[in-house]
């Protein structure tokens, strides 16, 4: 298994194939009484989030916590960073108290990288600026593999704020990793510049049209628009986005039936998504992707902490 | 007796060590499929005269060799009581005292249908040796459960005991060497039934 985990890119298929299998059994756990394997026992993980997040960083915390692993969340509100200290002394800091694992949420693109590049310990990145979001992208698979039994063949609709998108970045390369055809779907403004280039290296479609392409897709992911876009020029208006990429209850009817429908939170009802689509029976997988997380989350701090490499 | 007939003293009860016509190293067998399944039939009616009856008994395989040998005798069980008899498979992975000596692995399946509470518990496992990995099972169990009783049974027991566990049912005592391996192979896994003792 690969030491640190930044990038999709980290992990071979083989790789991913092995973190569902564990995280197949973490899920069963997640269903017994005591929620406890002792993998970890003995080892201290720290969530560093210099960015807000509650999904994650309690996901992770979760994760780490049924692991028996002792887990410290540090936020950059409230610590040292916002006294003027550098990522690099905080990071060096922290690690100096003997810690196992780092798992770190950074604004800026990169961040965890160079983190990794500074320390001895495995480290984790939990979503870094417009980058990568890797457990988010392993997480959004597992929980599509198992609702739709192989990747391999389907065609899967990302749609959304592609240009500011860490969880589409990282996405596009798992889904295509694991054999799915990806379609990209973004109002003009928030398409990545250079997409073009870039669809046709990686091997992904855009699209422009949200109603021709739903009908033929195998599953749907709505992206979060985020409020600080809202005035920023890439959309007229709120109402205007979602006229014309919004999941409402129309496209909703779209569908074929049973179409699974992902979003990585926190929703926007009524913005992105209809309230309509985000509780749709047997359609909605939202919340599984969820409980999903801490699975895959407990798979990544297993094979990341556990094993002879980490020892070393 | 033996499943190697060219090798007069390769007998089950035999002291074990490589046959003299060995250059594969592939070890000499000491239990063949026969002997396998008299032992699986013997330990069978040993746990049903020790629970006095197949009532609320859980055979519970522990991964991966122990699951097939926990159905076998399951089926045995139901042959003899004409009652189906619960089995389950536990997967130790997490709990093994030596994860940071090794690479990591994917965990098999752990596998507890209606639970352990209550009930009787047979651990049912290929080899014993050192006894870490029923260590590590019983703190699985504990993580399951209570349940009212926890037997071992074992196809083979190889000595060497590293912890003070013992078997309450065992196929085949089998003395060895630390530097001998034991391998045992199982229709539903590797495609045949034999036990050989292999030099490491």
């Amino acid at each position: 298994m690969t030491r640190h985990l930044l990038s999709i890119d980290d992990v071979s298929v083989a790789e991913i194939r092995q973190l569902f299998e564990t995280a197949a059994e973490m899920h069963d756990v997640q269903r017994r009484e005591v929620k406890k394997l002792p993998a970890l026992r003995g080892r201290t993980v720290i969530n560093l989030f210099f960015e807000d997040s509650t999904r994650t960083r309690s996901s992770f915390e979760i994760a780490g916590k049924w692991l028996s692993a002792d887990v410290i969340n540090l936020s950059a509100k409230g610590s040292s960073t916002s006294k003027g200290e550098s990522l690099r002394d905080t990071v060096l800091t922290v690690t100096a108290m003997g810690i196992d694992g780092l798992v770190i949420r950074h604004s800026a693109s990169g961040a965890p990288e160079q983190v990794a590049g500074w320390v001895d310990i495995p480290v984790i990145n939990a979503g870094d600026g417009m980058h990568e979001h890797p457990t988010q992208a392993l997480l959004d698979a597992y929980t599509l593999t198992r609702r739709l039994g192989t990747l391999e063949g389907k065609h899967i609709a990302i749609v959304g704020d592609l240009t500011h998108s860490r969880v589409f970045r990282s996405n596009v390369k798992s889904l295509t990793k694991l054999g799915g055809r990806v379609t990209v779907v973004a109002p003009p403004t928030l398409m990545p510049s250079g997409v073009a280039h870039w669809s046709k290296e990686a091997g992904f479609g855009t699209s422009y049209d949200l109603d021709a392409v739903l009908p033929d897709v195998d599953a749907v992911m709505m992206l979060r628009v985020q409020k600080e876009r809202m005035s920023g020029g890439f959309f007229p208006s709120p109402r205007e986005y979602t006229v014309g990429y919004g999941l409402t209850r129309a496209r909703l009817a779209a569908l074929r039936p049973g179409t699974p429908i992902l979003h990585p939170g926190p929703m926007n009802r009524g913005l992105e998504i209809s309230p309509e689509a985000a509780d749709a029976v047997d359609q909605s997988v939202i919340l599984d992707q969820v409980s999903a997380g801490v699975a895959v989350r407990m798979a990544v701090l297993y094979h990341l902490l556990a094993g002879e490499e980490a020892a070393a | 007796m033996t499943a190697n007939p060219d090798e007069p003293d390769a007998r089950p009860d035999a002291r074990p060590g490589l046959g003299p016509g060995d250059p594969a190293g592939d070890g000499r067998v000491v239990l063949d499929a026969g002997d396998i399944a008299r032992a699986l039939t013997r330990i069978s009616h040993e746990i049903l005269e020790r629970n006095k009856g197949a009532e609320d008994l859980l055979l519970l395989g522990l991964q991966t060799r122990g699951v097939p040998l926990a159905r076998r005798i399951a089926a045995k069980i139901a042959e003899v009581e004409g009652t189906a008899v619960a089995t389950g498979s536990l997967d130790v992975t997490m709990y093994r005292d030596d994860l940071r000596n090794h690479p990591t692995r994917a965990p098999h399946k752990t596998d507890v249908p209606g639970g352990v509470d209550g009930k009787t518990v047979v651990l049912v496992d290929d080899v014993l040796y050192s006894g870490r990995t029923i260590r590590a099972a019983l703190d699985a169990l504990s993580d399951l459960g209570r349940p009212a009783v926890v037997r071992l049974a074992v196809l083979v027991d190889r000595g060497h005991r590293e912890l003070p566990i013992r078997a309450d049912h065992v196929g085949k005592n089998l003395p060895t060497a630390r530097t001998e391996r034991v391998r045992l192979r199982l229709v539903e896994t590797d495609g045949e039934d034999e036990v050989r003792i292999v030099e490491a």
